[in-house]
């Protein structure tokens, strides 16, 4: 099948790639750039799974084709910290037990800094609204609203 | 086997106990976390699988020239073609039900595997899939179970087992049943109808098979837990000699029993894998899984009677149950074996009788799903215990009160001849009463009912079996096919010359905390910070007996293992250091790291012993070896076997939890909508090792049982189609469905037979939300006489019953 070239911007790295004009954003993350922190879980729009940000906002990628965001800026769960140094919602989710088996966990994230970014004191009920658009089977929510919440405070103190 | 020695349990503890943060999510935080879709295999081909449009037909033809000329296509495998070398999935039911791994001549449910296609990517694979044509004759599609014994003809899904869709019938009776029944005041009888849902992790199962050939053996990479209990299955499956097949674990993302087998995904990957001569790769997306996975839940119609005194005292409990098990049967009808484990719940019932059919129908077959049939058992008893509440004129605190098994009456033997361990359920009864204010909420109640608000309080208080033995997975069967006993657990523990531990587990991670658990309770065992201790996954290979989670099993049985293991880890730590410290080893002990002489500050590290024991054998004691480690592996605590007409099924699930769930909501009359204003969850499950993952499994459980009385369905329409084959039909909670705040108690009755005390706690948020829930719902509704006997109860359907009450009254 034909391809097209593709240049693109993953967690402050520059990709330039050719790509089949059908291959699914979230396929292209995990397959082609091996950035398998971003998740798959239904393909069809609804899990919230392969929640990453483009250009800051959250997107779906199981949603986007690769060649939508020709030109954009891609941040995913790599981009926050590492396991010696976790970003403070990391920290957060960690402390709070806001996950399990981790494999919603990668979106929750996201969502939570596109949360932040756009609304650095939210409300429980803002923070609720925010994360309910991607599904966990293992936690209840409850301590996924509580590690958002407290990373909020600790991300305050920080001075941002 | 009698009854274990009842175990001392040490009051003073380092580390269990402690709501240590889990040692697993650092790398799960950092998208580190290497699911089975994460993996790569050098050389790896994908797979996928065309799946059967129809609900039962016979396969006339395959034509797969198309898929085959397509460019990028490696292999295309029929089970005509498959069935040459690869045999039958394993079955647990006797006699067994043949399914394979792609179906052979006749397809029986929506979504089963009529071919499977191996191309250079996954897109190839998907656009193969379309081009391969498939000539069906359909057959007469059964979906109603209690069409299952009339059906006849082509209606039959498997001829070869009998004249009927009939999969097992029997009856067992415990204690005298009529006699009870005969002396009883009031017969109540209900009927409840509990639908067919599923865990639905969001990772489905998948698998990664290569086969080498200089050392002619598979390496299959997996999602997948039993794979140190029956992993030797799958090489039967594949007829190899099971030393030529390795199973490596990934960790999963999910399962609530949905991962526990497996094999179908597996056995395909090992199967396309030979057969191609590449590395094959197989991950169900979600209509896969859907459709054709092993793990729908139970899907019963109950005829229900309980026999009571009329001053509540509960006499026998009875039913008639239809299971439509779909169109295999792969644990057998286990799910009913599990149900007996606490089948007449916390009360003092004297006698009961299960006459169980279990149907064929053409639906996905079914498998574990975190409660394995006792959620559906703890439903149906709370229901007819409300029913007889409301017939009696008692209220339903008080009937349970009144039958509760009392605490001094442990271990109690229960009429199926089960035993439970130990519990308080009326202390557990009234924290939940206490933390939820049940009596101002009654006031409240009906203060909002002048109002015209529509506020329920619901109460269930039920069990939660843990730790299985395997009994249960045959002693329903006629003739037992394989009557197994044992469903060990096992550890190693290595201790290396610079004294930190490593620790191997034969179970795999699957979305629990075995890690941690492990960890705690090694620190705890060695007295050794948890920060050196270092937690590894075994494959098959190195495998020692595991059985995996399930059943709520995990974390007291590798209790026992790690406290095992580390006996003979302390022994050795005494033996060396009392030999250097010139002290006889009674005067020894271990404590912060370090084994000194009592009372002096004369001692050893760990990391000092530990360098002699490698590195200097001509220091050591004469009887000593170089090294230090150990191996554990640790039987099921108490189980015994059934006696032969089945009138006593043995104990086979004695470590008993306890629960009590109060839910208090408020239904807009108008929508349907119910809204939480309250929801208390108080379990027992005997000594907790963390407090806050424990939490977390109730938390999290209790939102599944929400989805499965409210809002999950796997609905076969009448062509047996599956018309919630995605998230948008199938309706897992969102945020927005849960409970703002889920308030968890405990209340800690140890356990008398297990390391520490500790009892299971996996399953019991989705094991106590259903009854509760659905009474609280029906409280609501009490003005217009509703009553909920089946779920899920949507807020349409609630809309729904209120509308007909309305239009009844006029
Ligand atoms: S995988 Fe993209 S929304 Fe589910
Ligand atoms: S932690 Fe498992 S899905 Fe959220």
């Amino acid at each position: 099948m034909e391809q097209v070239q593709l240049t693109l911007t993953v967690n402050g790295t520059r990709y330039s790639r050719p790509v089949e004009p059908r291959c699914l954003l979230s396929d292209f993350i995990r397959h082609d750039l091996g950035l398998t922190g971003t998740h798959v879980g239904c393909e069809h729009g609804v899990c919230g799974m392969c929640t990453v940000l483009i250009d800051g906002q959250t997107a779906r990628t199981c949603l986007t084709f690769a060649v939508q965001v020709d030109g954009a800026e891609i941040t995913t769960v790599e981009a926050l910290g590492t396991p010696a140094k976790l970003h403070p919602l990391q920290q957060a989710f960690w402390e709070k037990h806001g996950l399990q088996c981790g494999y919603c966990t990668p979106a929750m994230l996201l969502t939570a800094v596109e949360l932040l970014n756009n609304n650095p004191n939210p409300t429980r009920n803002e923070i609720c609204e925010a994360m309910s658009a991607n599904l966990c089977r293992c936690t209840g929510y409850q301590t996924i609203v509580d590690a958002v919440e407290s990373a909020a405070a600790a991300m305050k103190g920080e001075a941002r | 086997m009698s009854a274990p020695a009842v175990k001392d349990h040490p009051i003073h503890r380092r580390w269990i106990g402690q709501s240590m943060k889990r040692v697993e999510d650092p790398r799960l935080l950092t998208g580190r976390g290497k699911y089975i879709d994460d993996i790569v295999v050098p050389n790896m081909a994908h797979a996928a699988v065309l799946r059967s449009p129809h609900a039962h037909a016979r396969i006339k033809k395959i034509d797969a020239s198309k898929a085959r000329a397509l460019p990028g296509v490696l292999l295309v495998l029929t089970g005509a073609e498959a069935v040459e070398q690869t045999g039958p999935l394993p079955c647990f039911a006797n006699p067994p039900v043949a399914q394979y791994c792609i179906a052979v001549d006749r397809v029986r449910h929506v979504g089963e595997t009529v071919a499977a296609v191996v191309a250079e990517s996954r897109y190839i694979a998907e656009d193969a899939v379309d081009r391969i044509e498939v000539e069906y004759e359909p057959l007469p599609v059964v979906v109603n179970p209690g069409d299952a014994s009339t059906s006849k003809g082509d209606a039959v899904l498997h001829p070869d087992r009998g004249a009927n869709n009939i999969a097992h019938q029997r009856t067992l009776t415990f204690g005298s049943y009529d006699e009870d029944m005969r002396s009883a005041d009031v017969i109540v009888r209900r009927k409840v109808r509990w639908p067919r849902s599923g865990a639905q992790p969001m990772e489905t199962v998948g698998a990664i098979a290569s086969y080498d050939e200089g050392t002619r053996k598979f390496t299959i990479y997996a999602n997948t837990s039993m794979y140190n209990y029956v992993g030797w299955l799958m090489a039967v499956s594949l007829k190899i000699p099971a030393h030529k097949l390795n199973i490596v674990p990934t960790i999963a993302g999910g399962s609530f029993g949905s991962k526990i087998f497996t094999h179908k995904v597996l056995v395909l990957a090992a199967t396309l894998a030979r057969a191609c001569g590449r590395p094959v790769k197989y991950v169900e997306d979600r209509l896969d899984n859907m459709t054709s996975c092993d793990n729908h839940g139970s899907d019963r119609i109950y005829e229900l009677e309980l026999g009571l005194k009329r001053d509540g005292t509960m006499l026998a409990f009875g039913m008639k149950v239809i299971d439509d098990y779909g169109a295999y049967l792969q644990f057998g009808v286990g799910h009913h074996g599990n149900a007996a484990a606490q089948l007449t719940g916390p009360y003092r019932i004297k006698s009961a009788r299960i006459e169980l059919t279990a149907v064929f129908t053409n639906k996905c077959q079914q498998g574990a799903y975190r409660g394995f049939g006792s959620e559906v058992n703890n439903f149906a008893l709370e229901r007819i215990v409300d029913a007889a509440a409301d017939e009696l004129g008692i209220s339903p605190v008080e009937i349970r009160r009144k039958n509760f098994i009392q605490p001094e009456q442990f271990p109690y033997k229960i009429p199926t001849g089960n035993v439970y361990d130990s519990g308080n359920y009326g202390a557990v009864l009234d924290k939940a009463l206490e933390m939820a204010d049940y009596d101002g909420w009654r006031s409240r109640q009906a203060d909002a009912r002048k109002q015209g608000r529509y506020i329920g309080i619901g109460l269930a208080s039920c069990q939660e079996r843990s730790v299985f033995s395997s009994t249960e997975f045959w002693f329903w069967n006629h003739e037992p096919g394989f009557a197994l006993t044992s469903s060990p657990e096992s550890v190693n523990i290595k201790i290396d010359p610079t004294g930190k531990a490593f620790v191997t587990l034969y179970s795999p991670f699957w979305g629990n905390s075995p890690e941690t658990m492990a960890t705690q309770i090694v620190a705890e065992q060695l007295t050794i910070d948890p920060s050196d201790i270092e937690i590894t996954y075994a494959d098959t290979d190195q495998g020692l007996m595991g059985t995996g989670p399930g059943g709520s099993r995990y974390t007291v049985m590798i209790a026992g293992a790690i406290a095992g293991a580390a006996t003979d880890i302390k022994r050795k730590l005494f033996k060396i250091a009392g030999h250097f410290l010139e002290a006889s080893e009674q005067d020894l002990e271990l404590r912060d790291g370090r084994v000194s002489v009592r009372g002096t500050d004369r001692g050893m590290t760990i990391p000092e012993i530990a360098l002699q024991a490698y590195y200097f054998r001509l220091s050591l004691p004469d009887d000593c070896n170089s090294g230090l480690d150990a191996r554990f592996t640790y039987d099921h605590p108490y189980t015994t076997q059934p006696n032969a007409d089945r009138t006593d099924l043995g104990v086979f699930y004695p470590i008993m939890g306890h629960m009590c769930h109060i839910p208090i909501v408020e239904i807009d009359i108008e929508t349907g909508q119910l809204t939480y204003l309250k929801y208390v969850a108080v379990h027992d499950c005997g000594t907790v090792v963390n407090p806050m993952t424990l939490a977390g499994h109730v938390r999290g459980g209790t939102v599944q049982g929400i989805g499965s009385t409210m809002y999950e369905h796997f609905y076969y329409d009448e062509q047996g189609q599956l018309v919630t084959a995605n998230f948008a039909d199938y309706l897992i909670p969102t945020l927005k469905e849960a409970p703002p705040n889920i308030e968890v108690g405990h209340v800690v009755t140890p356990s008398p037979f297990t390391e520490y005390g500790i009892k299971g706690g996996g399953e019991g948020g989705r094991m106590g939300v259903p009854p509760a829930l659905a009474s609280a719902v029906e409280d609501a509704l009490r003005p217009f006489g509703v009553k909920i006997d089946t779920l899920p109860i949507t807020p349409m359907k609630i809309r729904d019953m209120i509308r007909a009450a309305q239009q009844r009254k006029g």
